[in-house]
């Protein structure tokens, strides 16, 4: 048997697909995985909408499933937990010193696993749109806007992958990450993605309203044409599309770096 | 010839704790060379030292002349490593594991499914090799990391306690694979606890403690330096003295007297000791012997002698 030799010139390309395939076959042979990702929205939206929602009066005209399908867009898109997990896993197993000890281009691999989790929120955020039409949302204004609105969202969820391995390679055990991503959830909380940011004490208003989950949820909320909550002048609300932009361009201009060279520098 | 592996006085420490002391290491090319050591010897942060995972904070290292920090790029074209871990991904198949090596290696998706299949076939993996990885046993999981490890055929390869945990039929198993690899022309640095793995596999040992080389050699080399056991038992405690005089006046050494178990003992260095010369020269004395023992060491008596040392010379200086 005549072995293959090792290769002479880096190929980002193929190192980053073949990182991406990897994310992507574990999916395919996983697709409870895809379930339990929708999990928690559906539970949400069940709670939420039915339950607690009986008792929330939006400020202004609305269903108020209408006004939380759009935030539960967002939460998905902002779900860090998946790549913080999985990364977390790679680094204790010995995964990601494998890779670096190979002749591969390093940048690729999370690029890689970035752009799979990209594609796998796109399937997550299509079928979450099925139950939101379910309960009673609906898309008031057209295609083009609703397309940019997911646009927006997968763009956001890019981002945020980015954060997730970023603390995957910190906390480098899969338990721990494990424990540590109910923290998560807090954090959607202090968002106007529930409820309205206006009845708040001031100083925690000011945190939802600067929360990159309200713009991207503002944004989603105008693009769709469903119920908005008020901007208490808060600049993010106030231009919400464009602030979701900026915020994914600063994570992305945050955490691609950092991630980079947590991943590829030498212990 | 380039050496396959050349270390000098490396250094890292985690915190105040030196892991690696101070090493200093020539591997040639072709064989196996085991580092033997305790755990926390430095055997680990050694391995991930030559395979630029971990950068020392003093000394220098090469792998084929490269080295492997300023040349860490073309140091991984020219190693293999499979760490303590088995580095696999359970949700994957076999199959899929390594087809996806082999697309990182640049084989193409082609070259990479045959590649793959052609090392499940070799390595007798092919059976199960489309199921996931989780319902493989971990004898089977770690063959399949080994594999991994030689998905394009790495001059050097580095095997971090590959059987640890591992039951003896898998131990065999590994044992063959490793085998098969330096048939095939690789230079394999692996670090065992096991003197039984060390003795089996390596051509030459490499003992280290407290992160240095505490003895080299091929492990008959060690076990001579260490010298040979003979050991005497005696009828009756009159016996002991006459046994003892005569092994001293013949060795030169003064033997270990054990009253109670009726037994006289020495350690033999450097000289041919054989049992029936042992036998001859009690004889002559008219000592009644019930048992001789004439004992080459085993490897686990070197390293537990040598590492002993070390750790007794540190005592001393504290």
């Amino acid at each position: 048997m005549s072995a293959p030799t090792l290769a002479a010139r880096p190929r980002p390309w193929a190192d980053g697909s073949a990182a991406a395939t990897r994310v992507l076959l574990k999916l395919r042979h996983d697709p409870a995985g895809i379930a339990l990702t929708l999990a928690a929205p559906v539970v949400l939206v069940l709670a939420f909408g039915y339950v607690f929602g009986s008792a929330i009066a939006l400020p202004a005209a609305g269903d108020y499933r209408e006004f939380l399908v759009p935030g539960l867009f967002a939460t998905i898109a902002f779900n860090v937990v998946p790549p913080m997990i999985t990364m977390a896993r790679d680094s204790g197993r010995g995964v990601v010193d494998r890779f670096r000890s190979m002749p591969i281009t390093r940048v690729a691999v999370p690029f890689g696993q970035a752009a799979a989790t990209a594609v796998y929120g796109v399937v997550c955020l299509l079928l979450m749109a099925v139950c939101g039409l379910v309960v009673g949302w609906r898309i008031r204004t057209g295609l083009g806007p609703a397309l940019g609105a997911l646009g927006l969202l997968v763009a956001f969820q890019f981002a945020a992958t980015w954060i997730g391995m970023h603390l995957g390679l910190l906390i480098g055990k899969e338990e721990t990450a494990a424990q540590l991503s109910v923290l998560v959830f807090p954090v959607g909380m202090l968002s106007n993605v529930f409820v309205p940011t206006t009845g708040m004490p001031a100083w925690l208003r000011t945190i939802a309203d600067w929360n990159p989950l309200s713009a991207l949820t503002a944004a989603v909320r105008e693009l769709c044409g469903n119920p908005v909550a008020p901007t208490n002048g808060a600049w993010p609300l106030e231009h919400p599309v464009l602030a979701s932009l900026l915020w994914t361009a600063l994570l992305l201009a945050v955490f691609v770096p950092l991630t980079t060279i947590r991943y590829a520098r030498p212990r | 010839m380039v050496a396959a592996v050349v270390a000098e006085g490396l250094v890292r420490r985690y915190g105040p704790v030196p892991a690696l002391d101070g090493l200093d290491l020539t591997i040639e090319r072709g064989g196996v060379c085991a580092l033997l050591g305790p755990n926390g010897a430095g055997k680990t942060t050694a391995i991930r030292v030559l395979a630029t995972l971990t950068v020392p904070d003093a000394g220098r290292a090469t792998v084929l002349g490269h080295d492997v920090v300023r040349e860490a790029g073309l140091v991984r074209r020219s190693i293999g490593l499979a760490g303590q871990h088995a580095a696999v991904d359970d949700d994957l198949t076999g199959r899929e594991n390594l087809r996806i090596l082999g697309r990182m290696h640049h084989l193409g998706r082609r070259g990479a499914a045959r590649r793959a299949d052609e090392l499940l076939e070799r390595f007798e993996l092919a059976d199960a090799a489309d199921r996931l990885v989780k319902t493989w046993s971990g004898g089977m999981r770690r063959r399949l990391d080994l594999i991994a490890s030689v998905v394009v055929a790495p001059p050097v390869l580095f095997l971090d306690e590959p059987t640890t945990g591992l039951d003896p039929r898998s131990r065999t198993a590994i044992w063959a694979t490793v085998g098969e690899l330096v048939t095939a022309g690789s230079t394999v640095l692996l670090t065992t606890q096991y003197l039984e793995e060390a003795d089996r596999l390596a051509d030459d040992v490499v003992v280290i403690d407290g992160g240095r080389v505490v003895a080299t050699g091929s492990p008959d080399a060690l076990k001579a330096s260490i010298g040979v056991r003979v050991e005497v038992v005696v009828a009756a405690r009159s016996d002991l003295a006459g046994a003892a005089a005569a092994l001293a006046s013949w060795t030169g050494i003064e033997p270990e007297v054990d009253e109670i178990g009726l037994r006289v003992r020495l350690v033999v260095v450097g000289a041919n000791v054989a049992l029936p010369e042992v036998v001859r020269r009690l004889d002559a004395a008219g000592v009644t012997a019930l048992d001789v023992g004439v004992r080459r060491p085993t490897l686990d008596e070197v390293f537990l002698s040598l590492t002993g040392n070390t750790r007794a010379a540190e005592g001393r200086a504290a």
